[in-house]
């Protein structure tokens, strides 16, 4: 499963001077789609933080966060700040995944296709790993089911390749399962 | 017509795209409304679509997520592979790979088992046609 948002740490500081010997350490964590792009984001967000500019400033280290259990789902809680036609506005959104980086991906495709917000113009606060009980949405507590159970009412019938694939068919499909 | 196959945890499913073509997975748990986590005794635990799956008819009796000990007990238990190998859908399947792996000796076998069986089956009805006329 490719994913193309990665969460990266980064961790930079300001260039030490005649006055300040040892600057502060800041450390972040971000998704970007790769490494010059987190730089990039880290330094934006910095500026609006602390009096630092990447001219001032200098990268510590960069590196790629990976998901420590890809095989198990989880419920992931995201706030995040997001620039409509209007405004600035916050959000909180709930999303079922097995990693992280997957559902930051669901929530930049449901912002886009829900609120046609690109995904430059949302920052995400905070994530955070939500245990079933504490889950606000609807859409996610109704699988909160040990014994779900639902039929597959429609269903398409696809070549198991795209080479088989053929614009004309001799029949019309069977939709039923 | 209710249905009568369902997504449920322990439903056997087999996949119809992508990678993993051709084989059976259990579906371990569901992930949202199109994706199920899946398992299977010979890879990683992992999602996919629903669109990939084909349900089957098997169900198995597993917990939510078990380990892979577990599901390969409970796979044996409920005798998967056998169900699988003599239901006519896995039958079907088996029949296909094979003809698709022949070569072309294999192929004039066939041809001669094909023309010996036709032989037979005519003397039958010769015999049968005898008989009533």
């Amino acid at each position: 499963m490719s994913y193309k948002f990665h969460q990266f740490q980064v961790v930079g500081r300001a260039l030490p001077t005649e006055s300040d010997e040892h600057p502060k350490i800041y450390r972040m964590k971000l998704w970007a789609t790769n490494e010059v792009r987190a730089k990039s984001k880290f330094w934006y967000y910095l500026r609006k933080l602390k009096k630092v500019k990447k001219s001032n400033g200098q990268m510590l280290a960069i590196n790629e966060i990976f998901e420590k259990n890809p095989t198990t789902i989880k419920n992931y809680g995201i706030w995040l700040r997001y620039q409509s036609r209007t405004g600035y506005h916050n959000m909180y959104k709930e999303y079922r995944d097995t990693t992280l980086n997957g559902s930051i991906e669901q929530m930049y495709t449901e912002m886009a296709s829900r609120h046609r917000v690109r995904h430059h113009c949302i920052q995400v606060i905070k994530t955070a790993t939500i245990p079933a009980k504490l889950c606000k949405r609807e859409s996610t507590k109704q699988f909160h089911n040990s014994k779900i159970k639902f039929p597959l009412v429609f269903k398409k019938v696809r070549p198991p390749t795209r080479k088989l694939k053929t614009t004309y068919k001799a029949s019309r499909p069977n939709l039923f399962v | 017509m209710p249905f009568k196959r369902y997504v449920e945890i322990g439903r056997i499913a087999l996949v119809n795209y992508g990678k993993d073509y051709g084989k059976l997975v259990v579906i371990v748990d569901v992930i949202d409304q199109n994706r199920a986590l899946v398992d299977s005794p010979d890879m990683v635990r992992g999602q996919m679509n629903f669109k990939r799956l084909t349900l089957t008819d098997i169900k198995i009796d597993i917990k939510r997520v078990p380990n892979k000990k577990t599901l390969i007990a409970a796979m044996e238990a409920a005798d998967v592979k056998n169900k699988w190998e003599n239901s006519s859908w896995g039958r079907k399947l088996i029949v296909q790979k094979k003809r698709a792996s022949l070569n072309d000796f294999d192929r004039f076998k066939i041809m001669l088992a094909k023309i010996k069986k036709a032989g037979v089956v005519r003397q039958e009805l010769a015999k049968l046609k005898k008989e009533t006329a």
